[in-house]
């Protein structure tokens, strides 16, 4: 199995990904240049943090225009795991391939800091190792991580269990005080229809060993050595 | 030769903390009389092209496409002559 690390310039977190594929976890990986025409030969792709194409515009919005994008777009479709972290994430909602959009914090403050997010689906190739209502300690690090969507695509996100993560209290509480951006129902994460692609404000690449402060991200990567892919 | 004039704005239905805290600077300059202040993008493009309605279509393409997303932002534009 191998995962691929995607690079678009302005990308910033992708040897966080590096370093705990590398060392934490020894998987084997590479990085994908975002100028490339295909990801064939991966199993896994993974879309980091940062500010792809200066963000200019709107967050993604310029990244969707990358080449590599067609390649991501054909290997999601035909059901490969895909998981966008941040700036990972918007890319994802930018590129149709999740509902939504991210906004501008409500707080209009770029916030990084620690926070909660409970685990409501684990039919996700990224989810499958936790327990329903798991709640992980993952940091956040974004200035437009509000996620929206419109009550008719939200009503769909509800009744479809496409809603992974929510922001929560350490107890798994869903509450005003623990959504960090105003996200619409605490949503921290949603994953697609066809449930192989998930989208999430919070950084796993950054809790992933003890000596970080908390490791429950792994278990996002761990869920993807583990789940059988019907690939 | 045209001119393409678009605004891109957040739709009504979602919120808009910018132009709120802009709003709240403004009445407390003084000026209460503001109800509502939504905060945008101004876009000016040239187009090489010469016939209106094909330069109309070709600008809600981009918009569409490109300059607004339709989950979040609503646009608008003028088109007008302009100077070779």
């Amino acid at each position: 199995m191998k995962w691929g690390v995607l690079i678009f310039p302005g990308t910033w977190s992708h040897q966080d990904f590096a370093h705990v594929f590398q060392d934490v976890l020894k998987v084997d990986w590479d990085y994908i240049w975002h100028k490339e025409t295909s990801v064939a030969g991966y199993d896994c792709l993974f879309l980091p943090g940062g500010f792809a194409h200066g963000d200019y515009l709107r967050c993604g919005a310029i990244a969707r225009f990358s080449p590599v994008m067609d390649a991501v777009i054909r290997f999601a479709r035909e059901g490969g795991p895909v998981m966008g972290s941040c700036n990972g994430f918007q890319i994802l909602c930018e590129a149709g391939l999740l509902p939504g959009a991210l906004l501008r914090n409500t707080s209009l403050q770029y916030r990084c800091r620690w926070v909660h997010i409970r685990t409501e689906r684990c039919d996700t190739p990224f989810t499958r190792a936790a327990r329903p209502g798991q709640v992980l300690k993952i940091p956040i690090s974004h200035g437009e991580g509000r996620y929206f969507a419109p009550p008719e695509t939200l009503a769909r996100l509800r009744r479809n269990g496409q809603i992974v993560f929510r922001y929560s209290t350490p107890d798994g509480q869903i509450t005003d005080a623990a959504n960090p951006n105003g996200a619409l129902e605490n949503i921290a994460g949603v994953c697609n229809e066809g449930r192989n692609v998930l989208g999430l404000m919070p950084h796993p690449e950054r809790a992933s060993e003890a000596l970080l402060g908390s490791e429950d991200g792994r278990l996002l990567f761990e869920s993807v050595l583990t789940a059988a892919l019907r690939r | 030769m045209f001119e393409a004039r678009i605004h891109v704005t957040l739709k009504k239905s979602v919120l808009d903390p910018q132009g709120d805290t802009v709003r709240s600077g403004l009445a407390s300059l003084g000026f209460q009389g503001v109800s509502d202040c939504r905060i945008g993008k101004f876009m000016v493009l040239r187009l090489d092209e010469r016939d209106m309605a094909r330069a109309k279509a070709q600008v809600d393409e981009m918009c569409r496409k490109l300059l607004a997303n339709p989950v979040i932002e609503d646009y608008v534009f003028q088109i007008t002559e302009a100077a070779e």
